[in-house]
C-alpha cells in the first residue's frame, strides 16, 4: 500500500470495509425489521394473480456461513496486503526499491529453489564441456532443461523449424565449438540480413537463381548474371566471396542446401527483398553459469557423438 | 392495440424465438471449436473458422445472442405482468428488438473478419459498442418507464434483479469500452475505420477488463437470470417464494459484494497485491449472498416435491439451480490465490463456466421459455411434454459430460504443469500436457453435441407448438382492479 497516496489507502479502506460492514447491517435490519406478516406467514401482496412470498427468516446455517466468510476476510486483510501493509509484511514480488529490506514470496521461492537444485548443477562446473557430452547423468539434465527452456523454438527433438536452426546437424551458422555454443546460450544473439528491395526485381531475381546454383539448382543463365550481382549489390560483405558464410556476424553457408527461412525460389527472393531479422535471447541472467555449462553440453552433445 | 387493456406480447414472442435459434446458432459454433481442439486439422486452415475468432462468436452468441434474449423476452413479459401496466416507450420497445438483433448479426459478421477489440466478452468494435450502448438506454428507458407506470404499490423481487442487471450492465459497457478509435488518427480502409484501441493503459487496462469481465457473469448471467427464477420456479411450482427477508438480504449483499471480484481473475499477476487481496476476500464473501437465491428457489419447492415427479418445466428449473449453487461454490473456491496458482490458466476455469452457463444459464432459460411460450402463442401447453422430458435429460447429461471432463482435464494439466524433477527441471513439457487432454476433450464434444441436440428438439417443439398445438383462452389482458 505504499507506494499509494493516503487519500487513496482512505478511499480504499471505507469502501471495502464499509462494503463488509453494510452487509451486517443489512443482516441486523432484516432479522429486526417489523414485516407485514408475521415469521412464517404469507406476506400480504399479490402479483400476477398467484405471486406471493413467505416471511421465513434467515436460515441458520446460511447466516453462520456468511458470517464465517465475513470473518475470513477480516483476518486475511488483517495479515495480508489489502488495506494496510498487512501484519506478516508479506508482498508478492520484489518491493526493495521502496521497502528496504522487505522480502516477497519470489524472492524467497527463488532463493529455496536455488539452496535446493543450485549444488546439483554446480558439482559439473569444472568438467570440461566435450567430457560433459558423454556424462549420461548430465546429458539428461541438460535435455530436461533443453525440453524446459529452448524446445518453443528449436523444438523437443531439437531439429528446429521455419527460422529457428536445427541444432542436431553439423551446420553451425554461430560456430559449433564449446565456447561459441556457450556465447551464443549466455549472451544470445542478433542477426541482421538487410532488404536489398533496391536492387530491383530482375537482379533479386539473378542473384536468387545464382544462391541456387551454388548447391546445384536454379536457371543456369539467371545464375551467370546473378554472379555479377552479389558482388556488385554487397551480398560478399557478410556471406564471403565464396558465399560460405562467416560466423562470426552469423552469416550462413550459401552452398551447403540448408536453408533457415525456406529452400524455394520464392522464399530466397523474400529474403533478399526484405531481409531477415533473427533472435537468439540472452539467457545469462534467467539459468546462471552452471546451466548454461550444461545446456552447452547437452547441445554439443547431439552434433558430436 | 397500444391501449392499457392488453399486455404487449410481441416483442415478448419475437424475443423468445430468437433465443431458441439463437441458443442453435451460438451452440453450433461452440461445437466446432470444440471439434477443433479435439481435431486441429478440422478446418485447414481457413482464417475465418480458426478457433481464435470463432471462440469470440460463440461466447458473444450464447451469452448476449440467446442469454441476452431470453432476458430480454422474460423481463418483458415479467414487469407488465407484475406491474400490472402495458410496457412503456412505444416505438423503443420495437426498438430495442430490431437493434439487438442487428447487433448479433453484426457480431457474427466482424467477429470471423478478426475486426476484435480484443477485450474478453467485449470484443465487438467501437461502432457497435455506440449501437449496444442506444440499444441499452432504450431498454431501461422501456424497463424503468414500466417500473414508474406499475399499478402496484409494491415491487415484485424479479423486478429488482432486473433493474440492477440493466443499470450495472450500463456502467460496465461504458466503462471498459472507452477506446480510441482509430479513424481519429488517420486510419484508413475497413480494417482501420473499425479498430479502436483502449482508452487505459496497462495494469490499469487489465483491471477495467476484469471489472468489466467478472461483472458480465455476475450482473448478465447471474443477478438478471435470478430475476427469471424469481418469476418462474413460484409460478410453476404454484408456491410462494421462500423467504422475503432472505430475498432482500442476498440481494443487495450480491449486487454490492460483486463488484469487486474482478481482480481475482488477475491473481500473481502485475496488479497491486492490495487489489488481488480485496479480489479474493470478496469473492469468499460472495459464497452466502449467492447461495441466497439458491435457496429461496429450491426452498419454494418445499411441500410440493412431488411436482418434480412429471413436470420437466419445474426439473430443468430444480436443476438449473442445482447447478447455480455448484458453480456459486466452486467460483469462490478457485479464487483462493493458492487453489487459482493451480486452477488458472487451465481447463478447469472452461469446465467451471459451463457448469454455470450450460447448468444454471441455459437451462433457467429453457424452463422458463418452455413455461412461457405456450401462454405467448395463446395456447394450453407446449405441443409434446415427452420432448420436453427428452430434452431435460439429453441436456443434464450432456452438462455433466461437459463439465466432469474438463474439471479432469483442467487439475490434470495444473499438476502436470507444476511438476518437477529432482534437478528442479519441469517434468513434462507443455506438449505433453496438450496430449493426455485428448481424450477429454473428445468427451467435451460430445457432451455439447448432446446439449445442442436437446436445443434443436426445442425449436422443432416450439415450432409445432406455434403452429399446431391447441389454442386456449388469450392470457393478455390486463386487469383492471388496482393491485395491491
Amino acid at each position: 500500500m505504499s507506494e499509494m497516496s493516503a487519500f487513496w489507502q482512505g478511499w480504499i479502506i471505507v469502501l471495502s470495509v464499509g462494503n463488509l460492514l453494510a452487509c451486517l447491517w443489512l443482516v441486523w435490519w432484516a432479522t429486526n425489521k417489523r414485516t407485514a406478516a408475521a415469521t412464517g406467514d404469507v406476506m400480504p401482496h399479490t402479483w400476477d394473480g398467484t405471486l406471493q412470498e413467505y416471511n421465513n427468516p434467515l436460515p441458520r446455517w446460511w447466516l453462520w456461513l456468511f458470517y464465517g466468510t465475513i470473518i475470513f476476510g477480516a483476518i486475511y486483510y488483517t495479515l495480508y496486503p489489502g488495506l494496510w501493509d498487512g501484519v506478516l509484511g508479506w508482498t508478492s514480488a520484489d518491493k526493495s526499491f521502496t521497502k528496504g529490506d522487505v522480502v516477497s514470496q519470489y524472492e524467497r521461492e527463488m532463493q529455496k529453489a536455488e539452496d535446493t537444485y543450485g549444488p546439483i548443477y554446480a558439482k559439473y562446473r569444472s568438467v570440461a564441456v566435450a567430457d560433459l557430452a558423454k556424462d549420461a547423468e548430465a546429458n539428461g539434465m541438460g535435455k530436461r532443461l533443453f525440453l524446459t527452456y529452448c524446445m518453443q523454438c528449436h523444438g523437443s527433438d531439437a531439429k528446429g523449424s521455419t527460422g529457428f536452426p536445427n541444432l542436431s546437424d553439423s551446420d553451425w551458422t554461430w560456430g559449433g565449438t564449446p565456447e561459441q555454443i556457450q556465447a551464443t546460450i549466455a549472451v544470445g544473439r542478433t542477426a541482421a540480413m538487410p532488404p536489398n528491395a533496391h536492387l530491383g526485381e530482375e537482379a533479386i531475381d539473378q542473384v536468387a537463381n545464382y544462391v541456387m546454383s551454388l548447391g546445384g539448382r536454379g536457371d543456369p543463365a539467371k545464375a551467370e548474371a546473378g554472379k555479377a550481382v552479389f558482388t556488385s549489390g554487397g551480398c560478399i560483405a557478410c556471406h564471403g566471396p565464396d558465399a560460405k558464410g562467416n560466423p562470426m556476424l552469423g552469416a550462413p553457408n550459401l552452398t551447403d542446401n540448408i536453408w533457415l527461412y525456406g529452400a524455394s525460389e520464392g522464399v530466397i527472393k523474400k529474403t533478399i527483398t526484405g531481409g531477415r531479422n533473427g533472435l537468439m535471447p540472452a539467457h545469462q541472467g534467467l539459468l546462471g553459469e552452471d546451466k548454461i555449462h550444461l545446456l552447452t553440453a547437452y547441445v554439443y552433445s547431439l552434433s558430436n557423438k | 392495440m397500444d391501449s392499457q387493456t392488453t399486455y404487449n406480447y410481441t416483442v415478448v414472442r419475437q424475443f423468445a424465438v430468437m433465443s431458441v435459434i439463437w441458443g442453435i446458432v451460438g451452440m453450433l459454433v461452440g461445437v466446432i471449436i470444440a471439434a477443433q481442439l479435439a481435431f486441429p486439422e478440422l478446418i485447414n486452415g481457413i482464417p475465418w473458422l480458426t478457433y481464435g475468432r470463432l471462440r469470440p462468436l460463440h461466447t458473444n452468441a450464447v451469452i448476449f445472442a440467446f442469454g441476452g434474449s431470453a432476458l430480454f423476452a422474460t423481463s418483458y413479459y415479467i414487469v407488465q405482468r407484475t406491474c400490472q401496466t402495458r410496457l412503456f416507450g412505444g416505438p423503443l420497445v420495437a426498438f430495442t428488438f430490431w437493434g439487438w438483433q442487428i447487433i448479433i448479426v453484426l457480431a457474427a459478421l466482424t467477429l470471423p473478419m478478426g475486426w476484435t477489440s480484443g477485450k474478453e466478452y467485449a470484443e465487438l468494435e467501437w461502432p457497435i459498442d455506440l449501437l449496444i450502448t442506444l440499444v441499452w438506454v432504450a431498454y431501461a428507458v422501456v424497463f424503468f418507464g414500466t417500473l414508474y407506470m406499475r399499478k402496484v404499490s409494491h415491487l415484485y423481487v424479479a423486478n429488482w434483479f432486473f433493474g440492477a442487471y440493466i443499470i450495472t450492465i450500463a456502467v460496465l459497457h461504458l466503462g471498459n469500452s472507452a477506446e480510441l478509435p482509430w479513424i481519429f488518427f488517420g486510419a484508413s480502409g475497413a480494417t482501420g475505420i473499425m479498430k479502436s484501441y483502449s482508452a487505459y493503459p496497462g495494469a490499469i487496462d487489465a483491471m477495467i477488463q476484469w471489472w468489466y469481465g467478472h461483472n458480465a457473469v455476475g450482473f448478465f448471467l447471474t443477478t438478471a437470470f435470478l430475476g427469471m427464477m424469481y418469476y418462474f420456479v413460484p409460478k410453476q411450482a404454484g408456491r410462494p417464494v421462500y423467504s422475503y427477508r432472505l430475498s432482500v438480504v442476498h440481494f443487495w449483499a450480491l449486487v454490492s459484494t460483486y463488484m469487486w471480484a474482478g481482480p481475482h481473475h488477475l491473481h500473481y499477476t502485475a496488479l497491486p497485491d492490495w487489489a488481488q487481496t480485496a479480489g479474493m476476500v470478496f469473492s469468499l464473501v460472495l459464497l452466502a449472498p449467492s447461495w441466497g437465491g439458491m435457496i429461496n428457489g429450491i426452498m419454494t419447492l418445499s411441500g410440493a416435491w412431488h411436482k418434480l415427479r412429471d413436470d420437466p418445466i419445474l426439473k430443468f428449473l430444480i436443476v438449473s439451480l442445482s447447478f447455480y449453487g455448484m458453480s456459486t461454490f466452486e467460483g469462490p473456491m478457485m479464487s483462493i490465490k493458492t487453489v487459482n496458482a493451480m486452477s488458472h490458466y487451465t481447463d478447469w476455469t472452461v469446465g467451471h463456466v459451463h457448469s454455470g452457463a450450460l447448468g444454471w444459464v441455459a437451462m433457467v432459460s429453457i424452463g422458463s421459455l418452455y413455461a412461457l411460450i405456450p401462454v405467448l402463442f395463446g395456447k394450453k401447453e407446449m405441443y409434446s411434454k415427452g420432448l420436453i422430458e427428452t430434452h431435460f435429460w439429453i441436456a443434464t447429461i450432456g452438462v455433466v459430460l461437459y463439465a466432469a471432463a474438463l474439471w479432469i482435464s483442467g487439475v490434470l494439466q495444473g499438476l502436470m504443469w507444476r511438476a518437477v524433477n529432482a534437478d528442479g527441471t519441469l517434468t513434462y513439457s507443455f506438449i505433453e500436457s496438450v496430449e493426455r487432454s485428448y481424450p477429454f476433450y473428445y468427451v467435451r464434444l460430445l457432451g455439447g453435441l448432446l446439449f445442442l441436440a436437446g436445443m434443436v428438439i426445442m425449436l422443432f417443439n416450439v415450432l409445432k407448438t406455434v403452429s399446431q398445438g391447441s389454442a386456449a383462452e388469450a392470457d393478455d389482458a390486463i386487469p383492471q382492479a388496482a393491485g395491491h
